[in-house]
């Protein structure tokens, strides 16, 4: 097969060979790869592999989602949380389609995932056989890579291929179709894991001159300013990411998959960039004279109107991906290379600074936020509860150190905001693609990759709604996750711009919403509902002393909006604070 | 801004996989962008591949293409090129009338100085190929459209560029 011939690693080891069937061999590559658990639905075209894993429940435990989408979300959320690879498994047909969402989801977040799919017979492919789809041109605009297997032989070689590719330089999904001849056929497995694609270069080299101009550009800066992204992170470049900022004394602002990194607390942690970020990391892009862009993609919801977008700053991307390099902002200094070893490159080029006055511009206006906004969102006067103030309790009763995975909306963006992270990985949501229904399988995977951990899920009613049926899962795993849904009987973000932009014409976002709590303890889920803001602090109590799973529902205000917001298509600059 | 929309050549060297082409395609379709011509062939390295593709962009879209194609996983290099910097044939053919290769003499004047090729001749109709610029082929059509014209086909762009591609040396340098 051609793969042989693309691999670096040709020296052959003096392996040992055995002769089993393709779906034992599926198991042998995942367990070679250190899977210890999978997310998945079986279904006729898998079922060869699914029957293997009955033989090996004792060595990799599978979690039956109650949909595929479910099954992609909880292994992005085991992903992201671990830092290993996520994987999915489904048949055929609907189920590998519908894997469509978290896939596209994993691409656009960069989360590294290997999802499997049956398929029918080699000998009925494109006949429109019974649950034939072509998942691998359905999936090829949204995979990192993909492979269709027809042949048992080229199971190892396509498994070693797959998870070196989801889990190196830019992390991202991978798909493997495979025959349901090629699970039953046998051939004689050995297992090699992959060292090195010949095409594939997964991080660039960095260019020492490029980190000299990058130095040289933040010695010389009076109003240098950071937005890192989820390239820290992924590159777990967190220390090297926090003495450089510590030594050169750089305001430093996140983006939403950005978060974490660094303690919210830090003294140079100045805020979210982007449309419902802080007001000064958005104000002061358009001021600073140094904007450094460290494993972020300047995303739109980020930049804004890139016409007038940090156009009086010189620009240095730190970056792992060259064609995101100049994409959407020309850069003066694009720094190729890992976070990791370019920042631990950078860091003895710097001077050590403070921008004691720069810093300060960024205190005076999170003051007027603070007035205008904070004050209101976490200690409200007014009657209805905020989501805001959920969070402030949330954080309270865990000390900062839960998990956050938040779903799409406005409490996404409340979420984000609020929530106090003290450690690195620790909010979890969908911020490239948006998916709404994200956050509750994404939590179950997220508890089962890190159960020390306390996972808090924080939903809107209508992204919650939209992956329910997880709920089970939950309660036949015995998760104990903590699920927080605020409830403001409306599709919050939608309803926010059609009163903003639509003159108050609220279609089709408001909500007629089913009994929760009743749902809940239909799963054998303790539950509890909060409308008074009185009884807010004793359930969250409770729910995070429970031991097991938790479902809480707090009625919030209905028409709260979240602030501060910039409207599509215009400026950082201009930013509303009301 | 760049706003200026040139015509570009781009050479895609990858490995010679399924779904490869799916992939490279999808990167011209997502960004509305239409393809001119599109050929794939054997390299001059063994078990490589190459795309040659032609678009009409800016320069700024043309860099932001080349990257996103270099982005597959099994895109070894992509390069792109102007019309000076390449040297390039297409290639047609033509079904013809016979009767017209004998009643026209202009016909006759017409493949002579176009240095075409007859391929094949038949009671029915003859096949006439030529291989060359754009320009020269679409002289070719206009000249024997007046005539009458039973088929016409033409091949995607093939092209080699004036400039060395490295792709060998980049090759030995990925096994190490």
């Amino acid at each position: 097969m051609k793969e042989t011939q693309t691999l670096k690693n040709k020296e052959k080891s003096k392996k040992v060979t055995e002769r089993i069937s393709g779906s034992e061999a599926v198991i042998k590559c995942l367990l070679a790869e250190g899977v210890d658990i999978l997310y998945g639905y079986p279904g006729g075209a898998i079922m060869p592999v699914y029957d293997e894993l009955y033989k090996y429940q004792d060595k990799i435990h599978h979690v039956l989602t109650r949909h595929e989408q479910g099954a992609t979300h909880s292994a992005q959320g085991y992903a992201r949380i671990s830092g290993k690879v996520g994987v999915a498994i489904a048949t055929s047909g609907p189920g590998a389609t519908n894997l469509i969402t978290g896939i596209a989801d994993a691409q656009i977040d960069s989360t590294p995932m290997v999802c499997i799919t049956g398929q029918v017979g080699s000998h009925l492919l494109g006949s429109d056989a019974f649950q034939e789809t072509d998942i691998v041109g359905i999936s090829t605009p949204v995979t990192k890579w993909n492979h269709q297997i027809t042949k048992a032989s080229e199971i190892p070689e396509v498994f070693a291929k797959a998870f070196y590719i989801a889990k190196s330089g830019r992390p991202g999904p991978v798909l493997i179709d495979i025959t349901k001849d090629a699970q039953f056929e046998e051939f004689d497995f050995s297992y090699e894991k992959c060292t090195g694609i010949r095409s594939y270069i997964p991080v660039p080299d960095t260019n020492e001159n490029d980190l000299n101009a990058a130095a040289e550009l933040i010695n010389n800066a009076k109003k240098p300013m950071i937005v890192w992204g989820q390239g820290v992170i992924l590159g777990e470049a967190e220390e090297e990411f926090k003495a450089v900022i510590e030594k050169a004394g750089i305001p430093s602002a996140w983006t939403i998959l950005g978060a974490s990194a660094i303690p919210t607390s830090h003294s140079l942690n100045v805020g979210m960039v982007g449309m419902h970020g802080n007001y000064a990391p958005n104000v002061l892009t358009n001021q600073c004279d140094v904007l450094i862009a460290i494993g972020m993609r300047f995303d739109d919801r980020v930049t804004g109107n890139l016409e007038s977008y940090a156009k009086q700053a010189k620009i240095i991307h730190f970056e792992i991906d060259p064609a995101e390099v100049d994409k959407n902002v020309k850069t003066d200094v694009a720094v190729l290379g890992n976070a990791k070893a370019s920042l631990r490159a950078l860091l003895p080029l710097l001077n050590t600074n403070s921008h004691k006055e720069w810093l300060q511009k960024f205190k005076d206006l999170y003051n007027i936020e603070y007035e205008k906004v904070i004050k209101d969102d976490l200690h409200p006067t007014k009657e209805g509860l905020t989501m805001g103030e959920v969070l402030k309790e949330i954080n309270m009763q865990t000390k900062g150190e839960a998990a956050i995975v938040s779903d799409v909306g406005q409490h996404q963006m409340i979420a984000c905001r609020y929530a106090d992270f003290k450690t690195t990985k620790s909010n979890i949501t969908s911020g490239g693609l948006g998916t709404m229904g994200f956050a509750l399988p994404a939590a179950i995977g997220a508890k089962m990759a890190a159960p020390e951990r306390e996972v808090v899920m924080i939903a809107g009613d209508g992204g919650y709604q939209m992956t329910i049926q997880e709920l089970g899962t939950i309660f036949q795993q015995k998760v104990p996750v903590k699920i927080v849904v605020l409830n403001n009987e409306f599709l919050g973000m939608v309803r926010q711009w059609q009163q903003l932009f639509f003159d108050k014409r609220y279609a089709s976002t408001e909500m007629t919403n089913p009994d929760f709590v009743a749902i809940a303890k239909g799963y054998h889920i303790d539950a509890k509902k909060v409308v008074e803001r009185k009884d807010l602090k004793a359930a969250v109590k409770e729910m995070i002393d429970c031991d097991g799973p938790y479902f809480l529902e707090v009625c919030v205000e209905k028409e709260g909006n979240v602030f501060p917001m910039i409207p599509t298509g215009a400026s950082v600059s201009d930013i509303r604070l009301e | 801004m760049d706003t200026e929309i040139k015509q570009y050549t781009v050479s895609v060297y990858t490995e010679n996989n399924i779904g490869l082409l799916n992939r490279i395609s999808a990167i011209f379709q997502r960004r509305h962008i239409n393809i001119e011509s599109l050929n794939t062939s054997p390299s001059e390295i063994e078990g490589v591949s190459r795309f040659t593709i032609v678009i009409n962009i800016t320069e700024s879209q043309m860099k932001k293409i080349q990257g996103q194609i270099e982005k597959q996983v099994e895109v070894i290099k992509a390069y792109y090129h102007t019309e000076d910097e390449t040297i390039y044939q297409e290639s047609c053919l033509f079904k013809i009338k016979s009767d017209l290769l004998f009643d026209e003499r202009q016909i006759q004047n017409i493949i002579k100085e176009s240095n075409a090729r007859i391929v094949t001749v038949n009671k029915e109709f003859f096949v006439l190929e030529k291989s060359g610029r754009t320009q020269e082929i679409e002289l070719l059509y206009r000249e024997l459209s007046v005539f009458g014209i039973m088929q016409f086909t033409r091949s995607g762009r093939i092209a080699v560029t004036k400039d060395e591609m490295k792709i060998s040396t980049m090759l030995e340098a990925f096994q190490h």
